[in-house]
């Protein structure tokens, strides 16, 4: 059986796994220096938001993962409470990613009933940080049956300014300005990031996702700055699309896009949509990559409120961020065993959560990947 | 203070003398008529592929016999063609006939100048507030998804195509987005009128109020102010990137969708290219005195400019819907049913639909079917 467990391994195509991504540009000498990183004894510290919804039990099922994996990685957890008069617990978070430099999250419900002023924890978060590249991969699943096959797409997205620049007034009652913001230097740092994902993955195409025939200042600038970027890399070839046709496209040809890059709120937009070709939420992982942080959580950031400890939340989305995050931290080894385990788990054993159109439960599909990591690890399987 | 209340004052009074106006124009009159007993219809091509899908409406109009004349007005920015004397013909040709039909202009990319581009300018101008976007499988012509059927309604004046925009600090430009009452509620009221009308049941207000929470909150609060109005009609609301989610998954849970200007431009090509692409929807734009007629998603489509492969499908199914506007419903199902049994038939597809036919014989195959 072990034999033959080893043999289906070999056959898995590894395709998911991701070279570490490019460190950019060096600190400015007017800003702090940077914490030592929190590894001691060969073991990492990260910090961890399990959030809300499936966040807990979704982290919590990584955690598992973790420790019939042997990951030398200890988890500092954070709860943050989304309440009126509670920056407290926010700025706890904040500090311990700062001080941990790599942390996993959970989505932060956003309580729509608070005043305007309060804005979204997730995303003060990604903004102070300065988090400023939103990488999502939707890849199709052998296992997962879907209308696309064959969908392969990089999504980069500029994760700080844009739409959600939180500048909003209302000067007369009844009208609201809602400001959008473009500058020269984050379409500039998103693109030159983008490029450099592209050739260290060894991607053809990038395709920058825009509005520019109506607002042509801002997504005009937006896309000056990645032609500019573009022309330093000739191996590449780039182009450009208006959001309405390349949504459009995406849901008749999703085949013909390789890497996407865009500002923030197209990234949302296109994001969900590719999401939905490959299988759903449950599938895609993302990560938001700063110059000094790394925070990794689902791809399309749902709290998933109704199916919350219902045990039928599709775990795979945390558990092949998880090794992105491992990735990031240089545990490679770990990282290919975690995924090769989800990956035979879902495509070839088929055991897979409602949402993708199986019958198995959350608690039966982790505990099965655990069966195949302490198999592959010659331990003890769970019982 | 006084004055200004009393200059306050008679803008409230004049607005709502305007608006009596209107209601009671709304309710006098139905669509005019030449003394020769057709009514005259104001015809814009556009550019790209628009004069030849013009071209095969006049075609088929003419084999149906149906009673309506084109007042042609070949306006485009890409061309030279956009002046603002141009402009004011174009406008005052519209509200004389009061029904428009066109194609797509194109918008140019660069800068020249101006900001707003030809057809933002028209439609501010007569206050095409609504633009429809009936999004309906063809029977006959399958896809990924079966039997669909929704509706998107979207803001057309505001939001984020006010066309405002400037760089006050260099390398760092400011987009504003507008959502207003008034205008939100305009469009609130529209897509339940709508949905009453039409027998639907349910009205979905799609917008991302958690991040803008201001804009996007002030369009939801007056969607749910409007929705109590409706005691028959079920109303809720989804968040755009959840809502193109579930379009690609599973996209019958949706009846009518009203949403601001930039939501809708992306789910009307999302939805278009559900069942089938833009050449097979139709869409509509509304003011409350004017309706033109044009394709659902709006693309010049220069590639095809002559090459004859354009899908006369959407102009031909919004020509259809224009001639019930205008009371012609004997026409009108006419020319419908002749499209669908086209393409029901299935012989006779154009390059978009997996077929291999050139736009001329499709438009021939319709006008064989027509059926008196």
């Amino acid at each position: 059986q072990r034999e033959r467990d080893r043999e289906r391994r070999v056959n898995v195509q590894d395709s998911c796994s991701p070279p570490p991504h490019p460190r950019l540009h060096s600190p400015p000498p007017s800003s702090p220096p940077q914490p030592p990183p929190a590894k001691y004894g060969g073991r990492h510290t990260v910090a961890l938001l399990p959030g809300d919804g499936i966040g807990p039990e979704l982290t919590g099922h990584v955690r598992d993962v973790f420790r019939c994996a042997c990951v030398p990685v200890d988890f500092e957890v954070v709860e943050v409470c989304a309440s009126a008069g509670d920056t407290a617990s926010l700025q706890g978070a904040l500090s311990a990613i700062r001080r941990n430099r790599v942390a996993l999250k959970g989505n932060i419900e956003t309580n729509h009933n608070l005043p305007p002023a309060h804005k979204s924890p997730n995303n003060l978060l990604r903004t102070s940080l300065d988090l400023y590249a939103n990488v999502i991969h939707c890849q199709s699943f052998p296992g997962v049956q879907t209308r696309h096959q064959g969908v392969d797409i990089l999504i980069i997205r500029e994760n700080t300014e844009g739409e959600y620049s939180n500048l909003e007034h209302e000067s007369v009652s009844g009208v609201v300005e809602s400001l959008k913001i473009i500058t020269r230097r984050n379409s500039l740092r998103i693109a030159e990031y983008a490029f450099k994902l592209a050739r260290e993955w060894g991607r053809q195409r990038i395709t920058a996702v825009h509005k520019a025939n109506i607002m042509k200042l801002a997504d005009g600038l937006f896309l000056q700055c990645c032609k500019e970027v573009a022309s330093g890399y000739p191996d590449i070839t780039f182009d450009s699309m208006i959001v309405d046709n390349t949504t459009m496209q995406l849901v008749s040809r999703p085949q013909q896009f390789d890497v996407m890059l865009m500002p923030n709120l197209y990234g949302n937009v296109v994001s969900n949509v590719c999401a939905g070709l490959v299988g759903g939420p449950g599938l895609a992982p993302g990560a938001n990559y700063g110059r000094d942080y790394a925070v990794f959580e689902t791809g399309t950031r749902n709290t998933g409120k109704s199916i919350a400890n219902k045990n039928i939340a599709n775990p795979t989305a945390m558990l092949l961020a998880s090794c992105l995050m491992l990735g990031h931290l240089g545990l490679h080894s770990h990282a290919s065993l975690i995924r090769n385990a989800v990956m035979v788990t879902m495509n070839e054993d088929r055991l897979q959560t409602p949402d993708i159109g199986g019958s198995g439960t959350t608690a039966e599909v982790v505990e099965a990947i655990c069966n195949l990591i302490s198999i592959e690890n010659c331990t003890e399987p769970r019982h | 203070q006084s004055r200004r209340q009393r200059k306050w004052v008679r803008i409230v009074m004049a607005a709502a003398l305007r608006a009596a106006a209107g209601a009671a124009r709304r309710l006098s009159v139905p669509a005019i008529r030449n003394t020769d007993g057709r009514y005259p219809v104001t015809m814009i091509p556009g550019d790209g592929v628009g004069p030849e899908l013009m071209h095969a409406v006049k075609e088929v109009f003419q084999a149906a016999e149906v009673p309506v004349v084109f007042e042609e007005h070949h306006v485009s920015e890409v061309q030279n063609m956009a002046s603002d004397q141009k402009l004011q013909q174009l406008l005052s040709s519209v509200k004389d006939t009061r029904v428009a039909i066109k194609g797509k202009m194109h918008t140019p990319m660069e800068y020249k100048g101006e900001f707003a581009s030809f057809e933002m300018k028209l439609r501010k101008m007569l206050d095409l507030f609504a633009n429809v976007v009936h999004v309906q499988s063809l029977p006959g012509y399958p896809t990924r998804h079966v039997n669909l059927d929704l509706v998107v309604i979207r803001e057309q004046t505001e939001g984020e195509y006010s066309s405002l925009e400037h760089q006050s600090v260099q390398g760092v430009v400011e987009c504003l987005k507008i959502i207003t009452r008034e205008k939100s509620r305009r469009i609130a009221k529209f897509a339940f009128d709508f949905a009453t009308k039409n027998g639907r049941r349910k009205v979905t207000a799609v917008h991302k109020a958690n991040i803008m929470k201001l804009g996007d909150g002030l369009f939801l609060q007056c969607c749910r102010e409007m929705a109590d109005l409706y005691p028959n009609i079920i109303h809720d609301s989804i968040i755009i990137d959840n809502c193109c989610m579930q379009l690609v998954s599973n996209p019958h849970q949706f009846d009518v969708l009203v949403m601001p200007n930039l939501y809708g431009n992306i789910i009307d090509n999302l939805a278009a290219g559900l069942v089938g692409g833009a050449g097979v929807v139709p869409g509509e734009s509304f003011s409350s005195e004017y309706a033109v007629y044009e394709t659902g998603a709006r693309h010049p489509f220069s590639q095809a400019m002559g090459r004859n492969i354009a899908n006369p499908t959407a102009m031909l199914l919004s020509a259809a819907n224009m001639l019930r506007h205008l009371n012609l419903e004997f026409h009108s199902n006419m020319v419908a049913q002749a499209v669908r049994k086209v393409i029901r038939q299935g012989k006779v597809r154009t390059y978009d639909m997996g077929g291999y036919s050139t736009s001329a014989e499709f438009t021939a195959a319709v006008i064989s079917n027509l059926e008196s």
